[in-house]
């Protein structure tokens, strides 16, 4: 069969399975462009178009007193998020790559946890941890803190979201992690390095990626999120979202919501922007997801 | 600012790694010291706190967000499972989540083997484009799906739902799918067909049952993705048609009703079941 074949049926015989699978990106592709993107379009356009056309929504997010100030919060809230997150994640997703593979098999299970939780259970779990009279307030009382209410602070709902955002953090540090060479610690101290600066110097710059796909990623989807501020925080504390989710849901001001919403769109996508150079947090959900 | 970090970074685990300065040096693999060891620790009970919460409260006798619960009962059990607003919830919730996890599975494994078995113009930007919903903020997917579902009266309907979810989940499938193709030897094909097997032959008795996995563990995924799934939900509801995670919502916000407590524990033990199938599959596979 093989010898027979003229060049240009040959090329035929290779493209077509090759063309065949193709096709079948195309309904998910059109489901996303009908039922997402076009979505999306509509509301930024309709944040340009509506009530007038022109740049008159923008121009009120500057001028209302109140829109650019929910941003700073937002924004500041996302990096302390972020940055709370990393802190915290680094050691655990360090232990991780250093304990025997029974312990890192419950380690990784109880980084899932969070993500087997449904997402209303943990925050209706943290409603009740953080009011008035709930176990942190006690304890705070105890030592000495009292009348803390996190309920309805900042404070109260970044507790929350940090919570809700560990795995993402952990899940790409350890892969990151779990690709540096140990030798390389090892030459280190042969070298006369104590521990402490063979860590600093050598272990820490190496998973540098890890860190910067990890603080994107939980910094990115901090800024959307929605649910857990509008049940921990407050209307006087709110963020983007509450503000952006009112706006459609009471005065069905799409315009405006849809500036405001262009406003975050533009942040979120400078960031993947900026990180797509150095490796991109899409391979680190990814991790999230294959390490089930 | 990623210097900065690094520096916070740096004060917290260099001085655990460093702590346990004995002469020996023990710290090979599978020994951390007590400083990490505690962080560690600390850590972990975060990341299960909520999940310890929720279950012991939804055996609470108060009739408030009391916890720890002073007495034990199984009433909001009872008033979970014997109200019909909440078991039409779950209902929808489950039906919903079906429907969703069937499509989502469908298109993502067409798109998954679209990507992995063909090169073609554009592959880059399909890939990126289904990874889209998953990166792009909720709350401005939530408006922007209400908005035009509004003008095509797709809002409170069922349909609606299953559209909006499948988008949300097609990014678990096509990741979970792809990777397991990913890690397939196609060279088995090969000898399947000179072997002389067809092309549907060796599709069905060669990839599928190595890809099946991947493929379940998509599916479970959709179906929890819908089934978890809030905000979206929250705009496309009706008085006539809710999930049940709206319905959660609306009691902790509206209504102070602590069945929420035992919904959410039926939420965590379904969802962790859900997840952990295609697991035990896996298992069942390998031994």
């Amino acid at each position: 069969m093989t010898t027979t074949i003229t060049a240009r049926s040959r090329g035929r015989e290779a493209a077509r399975p090759r063309g065949r699978a193709a096709w079948f990106v195309l309904p998910a592709t059109a489901l996303l462009l009908v039922f997402f993107f076009y979505p999306i379009a509509t509301i930024v356009w309709r944040s340009f178009t509506e009530p007038a056309a022109g740049f008159g929504n923008y121009t009120g997010l500057l001028h209302d007193g109140l829109s650019v100030k929910v941003l700073v919060r937002t924004l500041v809230t996302a990096l302390i998020v972020a940055s709370v997150t990393l802190v915290i994640a680094y050691p655990y997703a360090y232990a991780m790559t250093r304990v025997k593979p029974r312990t890192r098999g419950v380690l990784t299970v109880i980084v899932l946890l969070p993500f087997w939780t449904s997402l209303m259970a943990r925050n209706f779990a943290w409603y009740m941890l953080e009011q008035r009279g709930g176990p942190i307030d006690r304890f705070l009382g105890l030592i000495g803190f009292d009348g803390v209410v996190l309920l309805g602070t900042v404070a109260g709902v970044t507790v929350a979201m940090v919570q809700v955002m560990l795995p993402f953090m952990v899940l790409p540090l350890y892969s990151a992690m779990e690709q540096i060479d140990r030798r390389l610690l090892d030459a280190a101290g042969s070298l006369g390095a104590p521990r402490w600066r063979a860590f600093a110097r050598v272990h820490i710059p190496l998973s540098v990626p890890g860190m910067l796909s990890g603080f994107s990623l939980v910094f990115i989807m901090t800024l959307g999120f929605y649910i857990t501020p509008a049940l921990l925080g407050s209307p006087q504390n709110s963020l983007i979202s509450q503000v952006i989710g009112e706006r459609v849901s009471k005065l069905l001001d799409f315009g405006g919501a849809g500036a405001l919403g262009t406003v975050l769109l533009g942040v979120t996508l400078l960031v993947l922007f900026i990180v797509s150079r150095f490796g991109g947090p899409a391979k680190a959900l990814g991790g999230a997801v294959t390490h089930e | 600012m990623s210097e900065q970090v690094i520096d916070q970074v740096e004060g917290h685990t260099g001085g655990s790694a460093a702590e346990p300065a004995s002469p020996v040096k023990v710290q090979r693999d599978g020994g951390i010291g007590w400083g990490l060891r505690t962080a560690v620790a600390l850590t972990a009970l975060l990341l299960i706190a909520p999940t310890v919460v929720v279950i012991p409260m939804s055996f609470s006798g108060a009739s408030t967000f009391e916890f720890p619960p002073k007495s034990w009962s199984l009433r909001w059990y009872k008033s979970f499972f014997g109200s019909e607003k909440w078991m039409y919830a779950l209902l929808t919730s489950v039906q919903i989540g079906l429907l969703v996890a069937v499509t989502a599975t469908v298109l993502g494994v067409a798109v998954a083997l679209g990507l992995t078995r063909s090169r073609f113009r554009g592959r880059g930007a399909v890939r990126q484009l289904m990874m889209a919903p998953m990166i792009m903020p909720g709350i401005v997917v939530a408006i922007a799906i209400y908005g035009v579902f509004i003008r095509w009266q797709l809002n409170g309907t069922a349909i609606g739902f299953v559209l909006a979810h499948t988008v949300l989940a097609l990014p678990f499938v096509v990741t979970a799918v792809s990777t397991s193709l990913a890690g397939y030897d196609r060279t088995q094909d090969i000898a399947a067909a000179t072997l002389g097997a067809t092309a549907w032959t060796t599709f069905f008795r060669i990839t599928v049952p190595q890809v099946a996995p991947g493929v379940l563990s998509g599916f479970a995924f959709a179906f929890v993705t819908s089934l978890d799934e809030v905000v979206v939900a929250l705009f496309l509801q009706t008085p006539d048609i809710q999930t049940l995670p709206v319905q959660m919502y609306n009691s902790i916000t509206l209504e102070i009703d602590p069945t929420i407590a035992a919904a959410s524990s039926v939420m965590v033990v379904a969802t962790t079941l859900v997840l952990l199938i295609p697991q035990f599959v896996r298992r069942e596979r390998r031994t």
